[in-house]
């Protein structure tokens, strides 16, 4: 069969598919799996990690939280830390939807629906971690409004359950609509998503302001007890979403060589530079008070930083988050060294791994060293807790890889017609 | 990932026709098949690495899955709840024990008030609340903390609760911090779930059977005053104290919060807190702040009383002075 005669079959069966909503799902689900060996192999390990993890977190449901390394003292750990990062990850997306949909950003236009995508799978992930760090989850109805008994609007916790699950479902709605009609053949109709849209951009500065919320509302955290939390929140996501999202776009242009336009990327590079910059003046700012002031105010910053009574934990932790934000922010401010983009990958890997220590293990710990009788326990996560978390990692790429499988075989499958067309 | 031969660009053929039409493409039949049973290996091996949750209907009967939360349990329901809990004790600890419901007494309102000249750290208290409250044995767990305080500072960081000598020792003092009842829970405000609250008579109790173990409120205490159940507290039976309140002391379940509760199912019914009870020094004093002739009243309007971070807000029914 010759290239031609192939594309017009192809377009005809498009035409001719399945046009219900679910259909399209199904239909969807059937080209998402589909590759060749590498994606095989791909989804596989990422199958086996989850796996694993599963398995781990049944252990753990099992035993008690006994078998993770948390303790009353320090009460929350690995999973927690994973969430924050999580939240400020889905977060993150924004970035592409603003300049997309309120600057008219064309080419930002074209891929703003990867944004979208990645925030999906954040939110998930999000979703996994503080079911795992639930000690009965068997219990989780309880947080269901009507069913259960909902302690709202007291509650931060509450909030967040309703603004990061109105988050998934404003990004499914935004994400299925778009790909259904771009499926179809049909122009989006704006009324249907458009307004999504701008709830969305509301929606994902709520969910990471509510998020740091949850921590700088206790008074009894003197760590967490910042103003400039919520603001550090958000200028941390924008650069760990941001950067994340320009990974995935060169992933997705090595191996399904579906080309972004270039635009896009230095869009997010200016981001970046703009938010880490923001970020670490505050980080900065944070620190002094800090230090400057001393106190019981201080001592989990000096516990943090240089360790405290003989006691240094988490000291490599945030020397080497600073270290990756120093470096990978500076390679950002090198516009030449950036066109490489080995260098490109480098600054965004340096910020992401940067971040996710900063705001997870480097931010939720301390908050509880020294204790508020003003104990000093340590933590370190135990191997359940590892495996757990790369279980969540993994049902998250997962989920992300078919996302991003559907996008583009619906996004190539239009390009083919307007070809022919 | 490599580039392979299913690429959008190039798809293969039957790519869009194979959800339409999979019998009538071979090539397709055969990656259905194979997606198929990769699939339902997947599943497979999902539900074996998910195995160890089949002690959750073990362990949980269908009852208590369904439970309500306290609130909002009759008289009707509560009972059949403590026939229940009961016989679970009876199963898990081989200790045959009553749950009650001691209501709060109307017109009561109980605080607690330490004498910090009097105590000197002799630890009975905690001991006290470990047997009455059929506390772990494995942790010595117990809701007091004893802080060993260096004389010439308030400050907590020159304090110890892990000293391990004869007291009292001549540098120093002790300051017993427990659940402070404040008026003004960060605790109850964090709980999404409505599954710790304040009752009428100022104590702030757990439901035991309602709490999902999130810790948000462990992280919201400013007194670390509640603990969490990481395993299954292990009693041996002839241990186990029978007398057993729903909202305080009877064994509490695994993965959930509890915290003290001024012994209510002994203070409602008139008696003292253990922890009162032990104390040889006489430096703990309990009582209804409502009633003027009360004990702690006394103290309150006689003695130079303070309580603990006071500038927090959380208003403690819980105080120290000295003499």
């Amino acid at each position: 069969m010759t290239a031609n005669a192939r594309k017009k079959r192809n377009v005809a069966a498009l035409k001719h598919a399945v046009r219900s909503y679910p259909g399209f799902l199904w239909w969807g689900l059937g080209q998402a799996t589909n590759g060749g060996l590498g994606f095989y192999v791909w989804m596989i390990v990422l199958t086996a990690i989850a796996l694993v993890g599963a398995n781990a977190w049944a252990h753990q449901v099992a035993r008690g939280m006994i078998v993770t390394n948390m303790t009353d003292h320090v009460s929350w750990g690995l999973y927690i830390a994973n969430f924050t990062f999580g939240v400020g990850l889905a977060a993150g997306g924004v970035m592409m939807v603003i300049p997309a949909y309120l600057y008219d950003d064309e080419d930002m236009h074209k891929v703003v629906i990867i944004g979208e995508a990645v925030a999906i799978a954040a939110i998930v992930m999000c979703t996994l971690s503080v079911l795992v760090d639930l000690g009965r989850p068997d219990r989780f109805w309880h947080l269901m409004p009507v069913i259960g008994r909902v302690n709202w609007p007291v509650s931060m916790l509450t909030w967040d359950v309703i603004v990061l699950n109105g988050y998934l479902v404003i990004n499914l709605h935004i994400v299925g609509y778009l790909l259904y009609m771009r499926y179809l053949g049909r122009k989006p109709n704006p009324k249907w998503y458009v307004p999504f849209v701008f709830l969305s951009i509301i929606w994902a500065i709520s969910i990471h302001t509510v998020t740091a919320f949850l921590y700088c509302g206790l008074g009894g955290r003197p760590f967490w007890n910042t103003a400039l939390l919520a603001p550090r929140f958000l200028a941390s996501a924008f650069v760990s979403g941001p950067a994340f999202i320009i990974l995935v776009m060169r992933i997705l242009r090595i191996t399904t060589g579906f080309a972004a336009p270039p635009k896009p990327a230095r869009t997010l590079i200016q981001i970046i530079r703009v938010a880490m910059t923001i970020n670490l003046v505050m980080l900065a700012s944070e620190l002094f008070t800090l230090f400057y002031t001393g106190g019981a105010h201080g001592e989990s910053a000096k516990y943090l930083f240089f360790g405290s009574h003989g006691h240094y934990g988490l000291v490599p932790w945030i020397w080497t988050a600073i270290a990756c934000n120093l470096i990978g922010t500076g390679l950002f401010f090198m516009p030449d060294a950036l066109e490489r983009s080995n260098t490109r990958i480098a600054a965004c890997i340096l910020c992401i791994v940067g971040i996710w220590i900063e705001k997870g293990m480097g931010l939720i710990i301390p908050g509880f060293i020294p204790s508020t009788l003003h104990e000093i326990v340590e933590y370190t996560p135990s191997l359940t807790e590892w495996k757990v978390t790369a279980g969540i990692w993994a049902f998250g790429f997962l989920l992300l890889t078919v996302l991003l499988k559907l996008i583009t075989t619906v996004f190539a499958a239009e390009a083919h017609k307007t070809e022919i067309a | 990932m490599t580039t392979d031969n299913t690429s959008p660009q190039e798809p293969h053929d039957g790519e869009y026709l194979k959800p339409l039409l999979p019998i009538l493409d071979q090539h397709s039949t055969r990656r259905t098949l194979l997606k198929t049973a990769g699939a339902a290996l997947g599943l497979a091996a999902f539900g074996e690495a998910l195995s160890p949750l089949m002690v959750i209907p073990e362990n949980v009967s269908v009852d208590e899955f369904l439970q309500q939360h306290y609130k909002e349990l009759t008289d009707e329901d509560k009972k059949k709840v403590f026939a229940r809990l009961e016989a679970e004790t009876k199963e898990r600890f081989g200790a045959d024990v009553t749950i009650t419901d001691s209501k709060p007494i109307p017109g009561v309102r109980f605080a607690y008030a330490i004498n910090v000249s009097k105590c000197n750290g002799n630890g009975k208290c905690m001991e006290a609340c470990n047997k009455e409250n059929n506390h772990h044995r494995g942790v010595d767990q117990s809701y007091i903390r004893v802080l060993e305080m260096t004389k010439g500072s308030m400050d907590m960081e020159n304090g110890s609760t892990t000293y391990d000598h004869t007291v009292p020792q001549d540098d120093k003092f002790y300051l017993p911090v427990q659940c402070q009842q404040c008026d003004n829970p960060p605790c109850v405000s964090a709980c999404p779930i409505e599954a710790t609250w304040k009752e009428d008579d100022g104590i702030v109790v757990v439901d035991y059977n309602w709490c999902i173990g999130c810790r948000y409120c462990e992280a919201a205490c400013p007194y670390h005053a509640r603990r969490f159940n990481w395993e299954l507290p292990e009693i041996p039976a002839e241990e186990v104290n029978p007398n057993q309140g729903y909202l305080s002391n009877r064994i509490r379940p695994q993965g959930a919060m509890e915290k003290c509760h001024f012994c209510l199912h002994r203070t409602r019914e008139g008696r003292a807190p253990a922890c009162q009870e032990a104390c040889p020094t006489g430096a703990r004093v309990f009582g209804d702040l409502n009633d003027p002739d009360s004990a702690i009243n006394y103290v309150l309007k006689n003695k130079r009383v303070f309580v603990l971070k006071e500038e927090l807000g959380t208003k403690p029914s819980f105080f120290y002075f000295f003499d």
